[in-house]
């Protein structure tokens, strides 16, 4: 059982440094994705479709680039991804204006929890972070 | 959006992914951190300097008041708290991610999706999905947050048609969307949000404390696509290239804190697991013999050793016993003792938990290693000093069928010549489950409080 996960695991290092070339493409594929978002939207296509092609090659990126992270950093990785996901502050920040009545209000408040997630998630992430030391 | 403002998401993205590399080694790890930051900067400068954006000084009042709270929790937090806080962040993710598509919803607009009671019918499809699984994190994280922090019980709470419920509850989710979809009515979107409360609480309450890295993890995954429903609400690719990496990287870390149990991640999700037959096995033990042993020699032994590796569990972080451990490690390594640390996946109560409190107590990141980097050592080992762990070392789960954790991974520590075990009772674990190893020949119980026993050991070394 022990052998058989470790050949699992070596492998699976072994196809993620492979890809890990791959998934240098694919982010620059999805940079190019990106950049033709523009594009598309001016030519009248739905965003639904540059939309899923974004999407889908960011978890891509995503899942070989977090293979690639060191189990004793996975708890950093949660506070990073943590406070990055607070990105959504951003729809927020495009909501809040006084005509809007109480979804002004919801706007505010999206931007307040946002905000303590984004400088909380950083902060504890330092401060796991700047714990790890090498020997001597 | 003008083409300015998405190249400059566009390398906020690549800002985003660059931070995530960044932590495949602890020595990048902090440049990648710098990356995120400067990541998340770039993007909320860009959106505050987009024309459409005008109420600066409300904004930044939400920004000081949100800031100057989670400064100060994260200043503040203990380590040992980590799993909670985490908790806790990802339902304010949730929360907030509910709040910005009722604001979508109210205000479609504002973000050129359509006109009041016009809105585009994929973007409502979207937005309901963005709310509905932020309000499922919501609720779900408060509830874990909960069952971490000691509020409400971690043993599963279970009942009767449970799983049915929860099924029709997701498919009156599903329903209730159709319906938002075809009347576009606020009423349907506010009960698709209660709905979506509801699951959450009831998806997360049967679940039991053991389980929760994995149930942490699924959190900051679905955390991650919230954010990328939203993103397609908007129509803004920044939102969803996140939402993609954050859900993704969720997502893994389930799969491999599932993969260090030994079960499935349906199986964790109906829950249930653990608690039940707590109390069955108790009176088993009477005819065998577990040997009980003083602190004094436990000094003794490991000051005679030459290797000896220690297995932290949850028990060590309860106790906060981290630092006393590092304490004994640093005598015996003065009397040329080799010390190293065996971390297995699931040990604590999230990911990498136990890494983060050895670097807490200054114990360098190259003596600890992880479950297949160290389990050959055992072999060799003069003694393993096992503390505040239990299921992880179960050999019943490599060769007893018939048990519950059998086919789970184990640190191979019967391997050791002596295993010195600091528990609190001879009790089983969160599994309910015996540990033979307790009255194998070669184990010394050190029954006491991890970090009471670790400084009685100290005190005999010294």
């Amino acid at each position: 059982m022990a052998n058989n996960e470790q050949t699992v695991t070596e492998s699976a290092a072994d196809l993620a440094n492979k890809l890990k070339e791959l998934s240098d493409d694919v982010a620059s594929l999805a940079v190019e994705a990106g950049e033709s978002m523009t594009d598309s939207v001016a030519h009248g296509e739905p965003f639904l479709i540059t939309g899923l092609t974004v999407f889908v090659l960011a978890c891509f990126v995503g899942y070989h680039v977090v293979w690639r992270v060191t189990p004793a950093l996975h708890s950093p990785l949660m506070g990073i991804t943590n406070a990055i996901s607070s990105v959504i502050i951003v729809g927020a920040l495009l909501a809040v204006a006084p005509t809007n009545g109480e979804f002004s209000l919801l706007a505010f408040l999206a931007i307040i929890l946002a905000s303590v997630n984004i400088f909380g998630g950083f902060i504890i992430t330092r401060r796991m972070l700047h714990m790890f030391k090498k020997k001597g | 959006m003008g083409p300015l403002a998405a190249i400059a998401y566009l390398f906020a993205s690549v800002l985003f992914i660059l931070a995530l590399r960044g932590l495949s080694h602890p020595e990048s790890a902090r440049q990648g951190l710098q990356f995120g930051m400067m990541g998340i900067a770039l993007a909320i400068v860009t959106t505050l300097l987009s024309p459409a954006v005008t109420h600066y000084f409300i904004i930044l009042i939400g920004i000081a008041i949100g800031g100057g709270i989670g400064t100060t929790i994260a200043n503040k937090i203990e380590m040992t708290a980590l799993p909670q806080l985490m908790a806790a962040f990802h339902s304010l993710v949730g929360l907030a991610a509910v709040f910005v598509a009722a604001a979508a919803f109210g205000n479609p607009e504002a973000f050129g999706i359509g006109t009041k009671a016009d809105i585009h019918f994929a973007s409502l499809i979207e937005m309901s999905l963005g709310a509905a699984i932020g309000a499922i994190t919501f609720t779900g994280s408060l509830v874990a947050w909960g069952k971490l922090q000691g509020k409400i019980s971690g043993k599963p709470v279970t009942f009767m048609g449970q799983h049915k419920l929860n099924a029709i509850l997701g498919a009156a989710l599903f329903f209730l969307i159709l319906f938002l979809c075809a009347t576009e009515s606020a009423f349907f979107f506010w009960m698709i949000v209660l709905l979506a409360l509801t699951l959450g609480v009831l998806m997360i309450i049967p679940i039991g404390g053991a389980d929760m890295p994995v149930i942490v993890s699924m959190l900051n995954s679905y955390s991650g696509w919230a954010a990328a429903a939203l993103g397609f609400t908007l129509h803004n690719n920044l939102l969803i290239i996140i939402g993609a990496l954050v859900g993704a990287s969720g997502a893994i870390l389930s799969y491999i804190m599932c993969k260090g149990m030994n079960r499935s991640f349906i199986s964790v999700i109906l829950g249930g697991f653990g608690g039940e037959q707590a109390t069955s096995t108790d009176d088993e033990h009477g005819d065998r013999n577990a040997k009980i042993g003083a602190a004094e020699d436990a000094a003794y032994i490991m000051k005679n050793a030459s290797k000896v590796i220690i297995i932290p569990g949850y028990g060590m972080a309860v106790a906060q016993a981290q630092h006393a451990l590092k304490e004994m490690a640093d005598i015996l390594k003065r009397e040329g003792v080799e010390v190293t640390y065996a971390i297995h996946p699931v040990a604590g109560r999230m990911p990498g938990h136990m890494n983060v409190l050895l670097a807490e107590a200054n114990v360098p990141y190259d003596e600890v290693f992880e479950m297949e980097d160290i389990n050959r050592d055992f072999a060799q080992a003069d003694v393993a000093y096992v503390i505040g762990a239990n299921d992880i070392t179960n050999p019943a789960a490599k060769n007893d069928s018939t048990s519950p954790i059998y086919g789970m991974p184990i640190l191979d520590v019967e391997k050791a010549k002596t295993v010195l075990f600091v528990k609190r009772s001879l009790g089983s674990g969160y599994a309910g489950i015996d540990n033979p190893l307790f009255f194998e020949d070669q184990t010394m119980m050190l029954l006491g409080d991890a970090k009471k026993m670790t400084e009685d050991i100290i005190k005999a070394l010294e």
